[in-house]
């Protein structure tokens, strides 16, 4: 397979920017507001606060023109964004942890009502315990409402991730709600500089929001009202039709993004020094990026490993998994787990080898609860992994 | 009429979209015109669109749609509808 790390291209030409250094949570609300959202409803948890906030500051200094409805739950945000989308309106909002459950239903909701809502999910541990640290087990519970999910692992990333996702979720190939994931703190509350193009390079890239359906006084319709089986089959379908076609839009998008802005952040996956590799790594989210220090250090030491960090996990990157599967073993590392089963990317990274490739496949579960994961870690997992000394579905650095 | 193109579940204005629903019905509302002041208030409530109102204001109840919910003799003011049981269907 071909292997690239295109992920540090300088934009060209004689745009202006801005070189905005500030957190995850600040440049993931500058993108929003950038993407000019007719409507924002959220309601404020730890640690997507600040998020809120800053558009809140926006709203305050007269820069968002938009509607910003402070609501009373979770719950109703997802249902004002679901309202206001299927108005017409171009929506977005925020959530964490217990906010995001809190919204499951409406979540299924959404993406069956075919609503081009996007959201940011900041990372955060569910409770009980009380913690609010980051793990992936909000976002993973949400796999299966049929949103796309995106993990980020920079700044810059979420910057360019946010504003894309409006696109596709806009595309009239796709029309489903997006939710764009970021590690509590390590990313929401992280300051790392983003550059950010001008208004105008925004607003041309995604134009104005035109609905594929909507609510409309003068073409009544009722939505979301009783279906018989066999139709309520062909929606289901069509959603998986819609996922399917999102793995060749989003590097398609991704692409003019980089046309208009000059970055590309959009493939599936983020391939780093995977060429020659004989073990690639696999992670999402922060941990993704802390790996590449760690495959720089291995590859010094005299590994052939590389990295390749999962960016999409739905629609589920099957056909990068099994080249990569042809070509490396695969050590993959989870901060969630799947309970009474395994970590949930390992799970489907071996369901997408089934048949295909008879390499090894090494699980480990690190970082849950917010259990700091640092390149030294991943180091030693990969060690431990291409020696073969660790446990099936190993717990990382469990204290007993 | 404009379609959407995206598939989900919305329907159009149509007569009886999900079928001859008054095959539902376990009481039957009966009018009794005699009774009726034409006040028209089984007309306003009726969910279903059943009770058919005609151009001197008297009504009349549509049995291919009316499932037999009995709002209609409910709100009726001077009890001239009156629920009753369907008779079984003979097999």
């Amino acid at each position: 397979m071909q292997c690239q790390s295109n992920y540090h291209g300088t934009r060209g030409g004689e745009e202006k920017l801005t070189i905005m250094i500030d957190t995850g949570n600040r440049i993931a609300a500058k993108a929003a507001i950038m993407a000019k959202p007719e409507v924002v409803a959220a309601y404020p948890i730890t640690p997507q606060t600040t998020l809120v906030e800053a558009i809140a500051e926006y709203v305050a200094r007269g820069e968002y023109k938009g509607e910003f409805i402070c609501v009373e739950s979770e719950h109703s945000a997802m249902c004002a964004c679901i309202g206001a989308s299927a108005a017409g309106s171009r929506t977005f909002t925020a959530t964490s942890s217990h906010g995001l459950l809190l919204m499951h239903e409406m979540l299924h909701w959404a993406a069956l009502a075919r609503l081009p809502v996007v959201m940011c999910n900041i990372n955060r541990v569910i409770g009980p315990g009380w913690n609010i640290w980051t793990d992936e087990n909000d976002s993973i519970s949400q796999r299966d409402t049929g949103w796309i999910q995106f993990y980020c692992s920079s700044n810059q990333e979420i910057f360019d991730t946010v504003i894309q996702s409006f696109k596709l979720a806009e595309h009239e190939k796709i029309v489903l709600p997006v939710m764009i994931n970021l590690n509590a703190f390590i990313l929401s509350h992280t300051s790392m500089p983003a550059e950010i193009p001008e208004q105008r390079v925004v607003d041309e890239f995604l134009g104005k929001h035109i609905a594929h359906w909507k609510s409309d006084i003068d073409n009544p319709t009722t939505f979301g009202n009783i279906i018989g089986p066999a139709y309520y089959y062909k929606v289901r379908r069509a959603m998986q039709q819609s996922h399917l076609r999102a793995k060749k839009l989003i590097p398609q998008i991704a692409k003019d993004w980089k046309k208009s802005s000059g970055y590309f952040h959009g493939d599936l996956l983020e391939y780093y020094k995977c060429e020659g590799a004989e073990d690639i790594l696999l992670s999402m989210g922060a941990i993704g990026a802390e790996s590449k220090i760690a495959i720089n250090e291995l590859q010094n030491e005299g590994q052939k490993i590389g990295l390749a960090r999962v960016r999409v996990l739905r629609p589920f990157p099957t056909e990068e998994i099994i080249k990569l599967g042809k070509q490396a073993n695969l050590i993959v590392i989870d901060r969630n787990i799947s309970v009474g089963l395994e970590g949930v990317l390992f799970n489907e990274v071996k369901a997408a080898l089934f048949g295909t490739s008879d390499i090894k496949a090494t699980g480990f579960i690190a970082g849950l609860g917010g259990k700091d994961v640092t390149y030294k870690d991943i180091k030693s997992m990969c060690r431990k992994a291409i020696q073969g000394t660790s446990k099936a579905q190993e717990w990382y650095a469990m204290e007993d | 009429m404009k379609k959407f193109s995206v598939e989900t579940s919305l329907s159009y204005p149509k007569k009886g979209a999900m079928g001859k629903t008054g095959s539902w019905r376990v009481f039957k509302p009966i009018l009794d015109k005699k009774k009726c002041v034409k006040c028209l208030r089984c007309w306003i409530f009726c969910p279903e669109s059943s009770i058919h109102r005609e151009k001197d204001d008297s009504v009349s109840i549509d049995y291919e749609f009316c499932k037999g919910c009995g709002v209609c003799a409910n709100e009726c003011n001077v009890k001239a509808i009156i629920m009753e049981r369907e008779e079984a269907k003979k097999n």
